[in-house]
């Protein structure tokens, strides 16, 4: 071609040119694109390939076995996705693609922003502040539920309050915890409960899902609500990774519904052991009284003796005689009497020893090193344990955990 | 103050709180036998009264209507 510049590229050269110019535009290196998924394929390799497309147009895709093998979930082909990577060059095929490092369901992201600008927005008015936060009472009488009648939740929330403390009284208020109606069911519970039912606390809680599923507690009028609410809320919504907008308003996060109800009540057998702490301390106190009471006898028997001699010397000495006899037998019928109490009191004291305490059925476990277990988080499956009963020991193994 | 109630009538927190108090008190101050022994026996009862609420205590689940009003549930 004549009149042309001289230089001739190889396809490489082209290729490569390419491919260096679109990495260096940085929009091109971080960009979210959406689309409809087609194509998927999941060869033996592990990668993922796929196109995205629209209307008009394609883009190919492709996202390495590092990066699929973190996705939360496999896309399948026609579902509406976001993706996010950077647009580089294929060489050897003269095609650019999207190398993608992480996917999500289309319209998260607006999700996600909308959820930013209330957190921002709330944060700003002071609702996440700490000094707000009301204290979450340790003895409750009557915990109130806002959750699905239908959900895994509420059956993992009533377990847990009858494993940890049956002396509580539940009020469930019911409301649909996803779906359009959800956050204003969730905020007429919430009232409901407070005009009606007075609660020491109360749980609002939800299963784990996906953004979308847990929109309804991103809701602003039901942070609003539990804001207003007269009884201290603990949020125990989705999974431990989960945060909503309810998690940062509440007067308490727990990560699951479970940990809610945990973090609700004291647990039993805590309690039982405290008991007996205490029945130790009263029978140890009553000691220490006894022994307060013989050490004053002690001193009124010393101070009754030192008197007799001095009282001799005085004139009359046979009525001092009799005076000092009467004394003394008035000091021993007061011993007696005392020693008597003593006996009787030490004889309650043996009623309270800490084995009587086994007999009503409380049994003490131990690790084969000795240690008491008072927790789950204390033993693994298959440990053998000691168990201490009323009338000697026996070993078990663990067979399961609850937690 | 608890202490004119029937033990059996306390509920757990208001047991327990006593049972603490009966027992700093017998910690703390000197008292003459008699009424030593009134605290202590009191601690005792009111220690079984709690031992039985623990062992044989039941969740109790009510519902709330839209009314407002509360019906059991099993």
């Amino acid at each position: 071609m004549f009149g042309s510049p001289s230089t001739t590229w190889t396809v490489t050269q082209v290729n490569q040119q390419l491919r260096e110019l679109i990495e260096a535009h940085p929009p091109m290196q971080d960009i979210w694109v959406q689309g409809e998924l087609s194509n998927f394929s999941r060869p033996k390799s592990g990668h993922w390939y796929f196109t995205l497309k629209d209307e008009t147009a394609e883009l190919r895709c492709v996202m390495w076995r590092g990066m699929a093998e973190n996705q939360a979930y496999v896309p399948q082909d026609g579902q509406a996705l976001e993706v996010h990577g950077a647009i580089s060059v294929y060489e050897a095929r003269g095609q650019y693609q999207l190398y993608a490092d992480e996917i999500r369901p289309a319209g998260e992201g607006a999700l996600y922003q909308e959820f930013l600008r209330l957190k921002a927005k709330l944060e700003a008015e002071g609702l996440f502040d700490p000094q707000r936060k009301r204290a979450i009472p340790v003895w409750p009488r009557r915990i109130g539920l806002v959750t699905s009648p239908t959900g895994a939740a509420l059956r993992d929330m009533l377990n847990t309050l009858a494993r940890r403390f049956p002396l509580v009284e539940i009020i469930l208020a019911p409301a649909a915890v996803q779906g359009p109606g959800a956050p204003a069911e969730l905020v007429a519970a919430l009232e409901r409960l407070n005009q009606y039912a007075q609660s020491d606390v109360i749980l609002l809680a939800r299963g784990g899902g996906s953004l979308e599923d847990l929109a309804a507690f991103n809701d602003e009028s039901l942070a609003r609500a539990i804001v207003a609410s007269a009884a201290p809320v603990i949020s125990g919504v989705g999974h431990e990774t989960d945060f909503s907008i309810s998690d940062f308003v509440a007067d308490l996060r727990a990560p699951t519904p479970t940990a809610a109800a945990e973090l609700a009540t004291p647990e039993r057998t805590e309690l039982a052991a405290r008991l007996l702490e205490l029945e130790a301390d009263l029978a140890r106190s009553l000691q220490g009284q006894l022994q307060e009471q013989r050490w004053s006898l002690k001193t009124a028997q010393q101070r009754l003796e030192s008197r007799s001699p001095q009282a001799r010397i005085l004139s009359n000495h046979q009525r001092n005689d009799e005076l000092t006899r009467r004394a003394e037998r008035a000091l021993q019928t007061q011993t007696r009497l005392l020693h008597s109490d003593l006996a009787g009191a030490q004889a309650r004291l043996m009623a309270l020893n800490p084995a009587a305490v086994l007999g009503r059925g409380f049994a003490v476990l131990s690790t084969q090193e000795g240690a008491v277990v008072s927790r789950v988080a204390q033993v693994a499956v298959g440990q053998a344990l000691n168990v201490r009963v009323s009338d000697g020991r026996f070993g078990v193994q663990v067979q399961d955990e609850d937690n | 103050m608890a202490k004119d109630k029937e033990v059996k009538e306390l509920s757990y927190e208001e047991a327990n709180k006593e049972l603490e108090s009966i027992v700093s008190e017998l910690e703390s101050e000197i008292h003459n036998l008699d009424a030593a022994l009134v605290l202590f026996e009191r601690g005792q009862v009111l220690a079984r009264h709690c031992a039985d609420l623990l062992d044989n205590a039941e969740l109790k689940v009510k519902e709330i209507t839209t009314d407002g009003e509360l019906k059991d549930i099993e």
